[in-house]
């Protein structure tokens, strides 16, 4: 597989380092109210659908970057890449 | 047999080779096959199931009987398809599966015993009883049924992999991926051409019509200079284009070295990882046979391979040879034996209205319906409008037409169409940017897959922007094969298939009346398809016998799935030499020359390779070196490169912030100048990893981590930089090479490091227990300087930069050789911290909580950081497992780590287990054995003595729980 990296071009997967479901940028609170249940979803539940796929893939053999790739995981075609700190802050300017 | 005339092969030159011990000449150009017929060796093989004599069934590298080791002792390879094996002076070939000599081999008796192994046997005869499977059955199975056996030697040869990018792979040198070539060769596109051959031309070989009103050869002579003359263009032979994967990835091998005699110090096979943004598939077509009662004897074969020997080769099975065929192509196998002097006693020919296109007989509307030889055919019976008659022949040709290698085209889920006017499955959809062309496309004839492979490359260039010119390509045949289906031949009689996994078509029959149905059911049931071969030429013939069963459309019976490797693939090659010291990159320490010059024995941590101790003259056993070098350590001072403790540099205006959310303790807190031992947590509230953490500045500190987990805490302290809290100032940078470290402990430590810093206070005011600095050492060498201790002494880590690390070392021990200095290795490091109680990866094991380690309350409730949470989760919360001591009652009694402690006099099962031992060592500061542990409730039951269990061993030894400080539990000598 082939991984569009948004600063260093179409980079080969065997570079990355493969962590999963996208939705791990969305860390709650832990001091606020209810936030045992909070992690007990965050931790434990995932989508994991046969189809688009947002994930977290980080360049460890190369710009340590931490990527959300669009992956169709039927096709494993791949729709985009943005660096995951641009994804997380704009989750931020979101809230 | 003699030689035919003509051919491609080298007569000038002899080859010898050797079959089953027998020795045969050859010449250049020849395969195994192709000299074997030339010597009249029809009987190859025995079959998988029923060690039915085998002989060869095709010219190509679908071939599914004639499976024969090659070469002998540790480069013996199994299971090599010979007809794909190129013949060099010396060759080695032996057959496979049978016991005694192949012409009568014992196993034969299967069989006669056919009746039992039928389709499903698997799950039907051996299900009872139960426990007999595992032990008698199965293994009498496998040695009946199998295939040729391993060397059991370690592989002598060497492979490789590499990478290639290009805009267009053509794969496959027929016809049309000569043309293909050609055109976007011309165009200037930077092109691969691959094919498993060992010659270019493909079919053509095989073939005695004309290019141009010239032989085929000297067209594709002409192309193959062109080709080679092109800088842009890489020819590669002997390569198997084998996988299709995501992002037009394509995975071959080349085979470098197989077809030489002596393959010498080079790489035998590549692995090719080939990136093309454009693919032209030319792989052509496999001709499917037609089954008939008794079709697997010897002498038995596709028409177009026996065309193929005697065209390319000069070889044929036999004098006399009859053909069975619905289609023209027959007629062709007819005609050219016929001029290269065969004998053809008849064409049967299913067609109604089939005419002789030469010489030889002909039988319309007719059936080949039996045949006889027992080690090979002599004899076919021919059942027509008249009646039937028998037709003596050695060999008989069969053709039922031609498959199009689909497989490339299926690899990314893919399903082949089935095209009714082709009466074949042609591509469906393909992998992204692959257009297929020639008779993989169902183009098949030469003037077809010339002018397809042509256009392919054109389309397949212009969505590249490289526009590319048809070539003035040759006059060639363009004639129609005429085919009228026939999928078998109907009767009682076993009529196979699947040859190499001896599937019939009473088996597919047999699936059908117990609803194995659908393709893959089939399959499954039948493990038709399932072979080397993969069905190639079964698994067409074996749906169309299924459709006409259930009367579903082939369209609607569809296939089975495609999936890699298209031929078999040897696991050595996939490894491309990562094997042994290659497996992965080995990371040496700073000071590794230097222990090597001490004598030191070094042991594999992770990636690195570390000192384990360092034996001395009279010292006979490891445990003499350790347990001199661990007094030595607390009596004087010890020296150990402790560098592969991972180490992390964080900076920035909240680093302090950052490392607060890492860490469960606090460290925003930490003074400057002081160091911290810390906890990380994973997020599910279990312990991730230990370590200090120093800061040398308002904004400047310093990680370490465990030798194991530098690689996940880094990813895990960028994962929460970049991904949770990517608003924080904070920069990371991994130091671990880039700092040799050195610890230096025991009482002597002080004394002895003072000889190397340049004028700096190690007073216990100036520079106490847990204190940090920036200084430098042997006279300006800059150096930070850390007073931690894993061993319970006085004690200091001390890093200068990793090119000097051998050098100071070498000093240290130099300098305090009169305080008793003395390096030590991990095993020593091992037992300094099992006494001191210390926690290290055999407690940190990813199942533990900073509470099972007794530091339940560096968990600050006051902050969020990772873990905080959910490690307050009541099933984390009610374990009261802890880390405890633990002391043999007999002082001889050995403590293993990995025993289950349990209550004595308990039963010993899951769920009266109290724990496990995690470290043990022999202790001489203490005198014996001792271990750490898990135990539950252990804090309330020091002084009792429990029972460590080791069933493996059959082993209970009797252990007091005791603190798990052995020495000095108040810190004392932390402090001096």
């Amino acid at each position: 597989m082939l991984i569009p990296h948004p600063l260093l071009g179409p980079r080969d997967a065997v570079e990355f380092t493969y962590l999963g479901d996208a939705s791990l940028l969305a860390r709650p609170d832990g001091l606020a109210e209810g936030a045992d249940a909070a992690f007990h979803d965050y931790v434990y539940l995932r989508d994991n659908p046969a189809g688009v796929h947002r994930e977290l893939w980080y360049h460890e053999q190369g710009d340590r970057s931490w990527l959300v790739v669009t992956r169709n995981t039927v096709t494993h075609e791949i729709l985009g890449a943005e660096l995951a700190r641009d994804v997380a802050l704009a989750m931020r300017g979101a809230k | 047999m003699t030689r035919l005339s003509g051919g491609l092969i080298d007569r000038s030159r002899t080859l010898s080779f050797t079959f089953n011990g027998r020795s045969y000449p050859g010449h250049p150009g020849d395969t195994l096959v192709s000299a074997l017929l030339a010597n009249d060796v029809r009987l190859v093989g025995r079959s998988f199931k029923y060690h039915r004599p085998r002989g060869v069934f095709s010219a190509g590298s679908e071939e599914p009987n004639a499976l024969v080791t090659l070469g002998s002792g540790a480069r013996a390879e199994p299971n090599t398809r010979a007809t794909v094996a190129e013949l060099f002076d010396g060759l080695e070939a032996r057959s496979q599966n049978h016991a005694g000599p192949l012409g009568f081999d014992l196993l034969a008796v299967n069989d006669l015993l056919s009746p039992f192994l039928a389709a499903g046997f698997y799950y039907k005869t051996f299900m009872w009883p139960k426990a007999f499977w595992e032990k008698l059955y199965e293994p009498a199975i496998r040695r009946a049924a199998g295939l040729g056996s391993l060397s059991m030697q370690p592989d002598p040869d060497a492979y490789d992999k590499g990478f290639l990018h290009c805009d267009l792979l053509v794969i496959g040198a027929g016809p049309s991926g000569l043309s293909a070539a050609l055109t976007a060769a011309r165009a200037g596109a930077k092109v691969i051409l691959a094919d498993e051959d060992f010659r270019l031309g493909g079919r053509l070989l095989a073939e005695s019509h004309t290019v141009d009103d010239a032989p085929a050869t000297d067209w594709i002579a002409g192309v193959e200079a062109e080709l080679a003359s092109l800088p842009n263009l890489r020819l590669m032979r002997r390569t198997t284009v084998w996988g299709a994967f995501d992002h037009g990835i394509y995975g071959a091998v080349e085979r470098v070295a197989d077809h030489l005699p002596d393959p010498g110090a080079g790489v035998r096979q590549t692995l090719w990882r080939i990136t093309a943004r454009r693919v032209v598939l030319a792989a052509g077509a496999t001709e499917r046979h037609i089954p008939f009662a008794n079709n697997d004897r010897p002498g038995i074969l596709l028409a177009g391979a026996m065309r193929a020997y005697a065209n390319r080769w000069a070889a044929c099975p036999a004098q006399r040879v009859a053909i069975f065929t619905n289609n023209d192509d027959g007629h062709r196998t007819a005609l050219d034996l016929l001029g290269k002097g065969v004998q053809v006693a008849a064409v049967v020919d299913t067609r109604p209205d089939a005419t002789a296109l030469g010489p030889y007989r002909t039988y319309p509307a007719a059936q080949v319906t039996n045949t006889w030889g027992r080690r090979g055919l002599t004899a076919i019976r021919v059942a027509h409008e008249g009646g039937s008659d028998w037709v003596t022949c050695d060999a008989l040709g069969v053709s039922g037409g031609w498959n199009p290698n689909v497989h490339l085209a299926s690899h990314q889920r893919g399903r082949p169409v089935w095209d009714a006017a082709a009466q074949a499955f042609l591509p469906g959809a393909c992998p992204p940017g692959m257009i297929v062309a020639g008779a993989a496309a169902g183009q098949g004839s030469t003037h077809a897959a010339l002018h397809s492979g042509a256009k392919a490359a054109q389309t397949a260039l212009a969505d590249l922007g490289i526009v590319a010119n048809l070539p003035d390509l040759p006059r060639a045949e363009d004639t129609p094969l005429n085919l009228r289906p026939l999928w078998h031949v109907p009767g009682k009689r076993r009529a196979w298939v699947d040859f190499q996994n001896d599937v019939t078509v009473n088996d597919i029959a047999l699936a059908h009346r117990e609803n194995m149905r659908p393709v893959e059911h089939l399959k499954r049931w039948t493990t038709l398809g399932m072979a080397t071969d993969q069905g190639k030429t079964a698994n067409v013939t074996a749906i169309a016998v299924m459709a006409d069963l259930t009367g579903q459309s082939i369209a609607a019976t569809g296939t089975t799935i495609y999936r890699p490797p298209y031929t078999p693939v040897s696991l050595a090659v996939l490894g491309g030499g990562d094997t042994g010291a290659q497996f992965r990159p080995r990371r040496l320490t700073p000071t590794h020359p230097w222990a090597q010059a001490q004598g030191a024995v070094f042991v594999e941590v992770g990636p690195w390779m570390r000192a384990q101790y360092f034996p001395r003259p009279g010292e006979t056993h490891w445990r003499q070196s350790v347990d001199r070098e661990v007094l030595a350590t607390r009596a004087g001072v010890g020296l150990c490169d402790v560098t592969t403790l991972g180490k992390v540099d964080v900076q920035g205006a909240d680093a302090g912030v950052f490392l607060d959310r890492l860490y469960c303790n606090p460290m925003a807190s930490l003074k400057v100048g002081m160091v911290r031992y810390g906890l990380m947590l994973r997020e599910d509230g279990h312990v991730f990893d230990d370590g200090t953490c120093a800061r040398l500045g308002a904004e400047h500190y310093v990680v370490t981590t465990t030798t194991a987990q530098a690689g996940p805490v880094f990813r895990q302290m960028e994962f929460a930089r970049q991904c949770l809290w990517p608003d924080l100032d904070v920069h990371l940078i991994s130091t671990t090479d880039a700092w040799a470290q050195i610890s230096v402990a025991g009482p002597q430590a002080r004394a002895l490091l003072g000889r190397v810093v340049d004028g700096f206070d190690l007073s216990n005011a100036a520079f106490p227990f847990m204190a940090c600095a920036n200084l430098t050492v042997c006279g300006g060498l800059r150096a930070r300087l850390f007073r931690i201790s894993f061993s319970g002494e006085l004690a200091y880590e001390l890093a200068v930069p990793a090119r000097y690390g051998a050098a100071l070392m070498a000093r240290l021990v130099d300098l305090g050789a009169d305080l008793g200095a003395t390096p030590y290795g991990t095993e020593a490091l091992g037992v300094l911290r099992i006494e001191k109680g210390h926690a290290a990866g055999n407690e940190l094991n990813g199942q533990t909580t900073a509470q099972m380690l007794g530091l339940g309350r560096m968990v600050s409730a006051k902050k969020d950081a990772i873990g905080t949470v959910m490690s307050r989760r009541e099933g984390l919360v009610s374990d009261t497992r802890i880390l405890v001591g633990l002391l043999p009652v007999d002082a001889a009694g050995p403590v293993v780590a990995g025993s289950h402690l349990f209550a004595e006099g308990a039963v010993q099962q899951t769920d009266t287990d109290q724990g496990w031992v995690t470290s043990a060592c022999y202790s001489p500061h203490v005198g014996s054995s001792i271990g750490l542990g898990f135990l539950a409730d252990g804090a309330a039951r020091m002084g009792e003595v429990i029972v460590a269990a080791n069933p493996l061993q059959r082993q209970n030894v009797r252990l007091r729980v005791v603190s798990p400080h052995f020495i000095d539990p108040d810190g004392g000598r932390l402090r001096d």
